[in-house]
């Protein structure tokens, strides 16, 4: 397959409560590196192996949450095309100036039905994973934490589900891989790709508009996650659950907060997505299952605690 | 309870009563000892799952919470998350915490 229009989740602004703690969070303890500050205060942040600037966008506010999540397009051309095609939805676009946020070039942000701002943009400053492109080692020294390799992707809540997969789909180009329907046959969770991924946004169905569940981080196996769990008990990082294995995506996780309340995961092992399949299906009365396969109980959590 | 320095803490709607050390937070102190009344949720001060009211005149302090979850108004009135609630005083607290379902 090929990588024609949007490419990757690329970035994400986190809102947290103070930034000190936040920084011991994701610098110290998931292993992100601090890629500067801009005259906002906001702080940027990557993953090791990363090649662009930044990923995580930390801003210090009153309340937790997310503002944002970006997703990078292959070229201006395709982000040129993209823009007029949300346009033509009538949807309103915000164009921002290249440089708004640190490294970025220009990019257009919308409102989707379940409340979300969501932005494309096409160029960010490369830096590279430290490793060069000419005879590269296979990892860096010097990785703190949980050494995360790379940001994956958010699971957002909010309400219209159908409608947000309808834009996802047929504007922006992305493939349902796996979806949750209700007894009514009411589409109540949709997990969707624009690459070979099993997932790189996915929604639930929830009454209030804009809330973030989690963002995600990518690990290289299970024995890594563990080690993940385990540095979250020297430090005494709250777990919300795992580790254990998630039906859909097949993904190994754990759920943990940050300081300021909102979830993050770390994840290895979905599997490879082609377009020429067809979605997975979940009942709702077997999402117990579906989130988590081994004890096959929803926790109250999972369903009620957002930011 | 012990030598260690800290306060009561009494769930009023249930009675039940826990002890919390002096500088910890009441969920944290709860969830230590296996004990129950107050939802639980990030423990971060974010979600608000864990909205608990101070009744009476206890003597305690709050560390920074999201708004969206304790307003100005709320403040005033005692209202704040028992995982930024930190005891100067034995309290008497009352478990606001409303869990919003979120699958029909």
């Amino acid at each position: 397959m090929s990588f024609t229009g949007v490419m990757r989740p690329g970035h994400t602004c986190i809102r947290v409560l103070e930034m000190g703690p936040a920084l011991t969070h994701y610098v110290d303890r998931l292993g992100l590196i601090n890629t500067g500050e801009d005259e906002q205060g906001r702080v940027y942040l990557k993953a090791w192996d990363e090649h662009d600037c930044f990923s995580i966008v930390l801003r210090e506010a009153d309340e937790a949450g997310m503002d944002f999540m970006g997703f990078k397009v292959f070229s201006t051309g395709e982000l040129d095309r993209l823009e007029a095609a949300v346009r033509e939805t009538g949807c309103e676009v915000e164009r921002i100036a290249a440089g708004e946020l640190t490294g970025c070039g220009h990019r257009i942000r919308f409102v989707i039905p379940s409340g979300h701002s969501i932005e494309l943009y096409a160029e960010k400053d490369y830096v590279g994973n430290g490793l060069g492109r000419v005879n590269p080692d296979p990892w860096p020294e010097g990785l703190t934490g949980m050494q995360v390799n790379r940001y994956d992707h958010c699971l957002l809540y909010g309400p219209n589900i159908p409608d947000v997969v309808d834009f996802f789909i047929n504007v922006l180009g992305f493939d349902l891989t796996e979806r949750i329907i209700d007894a009514q046959s009411n589409m109540i969770g949709a997990f969707l790709a624009c690459s070979n991924k099993a997932h790189d946004i996915a929604f639930i169905d929830f009454p209030e508009p804009a809330k973030f569940h989690h963002a995600s981080f990518l690990l290289n196996s299970w024995e890594e996650i563990l080690r993940a769990a385990d540095i979250m008990g020297m430090y005494e990082i709250p777990i919300d659950i795992g580790p254990t294995r998630h039906g859909i995506t097949r993904g190994r996780t754990v759920y943990f907060f940050d300081p300021s309340g909102n979830r993050n995961e770390v994840f290895c092992g979905d599997y490879t997505w082609y377009p020429d399949r067809e979605p997975i299906t979940w009942h709702a009365e077997e999402l117990g299952k579906a989130i988590f396969y081994h004890d096959r109980k929803l926790s109250e959590s999972f369903l009620t605690v957002v930011t | 309870m012990d030598n260690a320095p800290g306060y009561e803490i009494t769930i009023a709607d249930i009675g039940d009563r826990f002890f919390c050390k002096d500088g910890q937070n009441v969920l944290l102190a709860m969830e230590r000892l296996g004990r129950d009344g107050i939802p639980v949720g990030c423990r971060g001060g974010g979600c608000g799952i864990c909205r608990v009211q101070v009744m009476g005149g206890g003597k305690y302090r709050t560390l920074k919470m999201s708004r969206a979850q304790v307003s100005e108004t709320d403040a005033a009135q005692g209202i704040c998350l028992a995982c930024k609630l930190i005891p100067q005083g034995d309290l008497h607290i009352r478990a606001l915490g409303s869990l919003r379902q979120s699958l029909r």
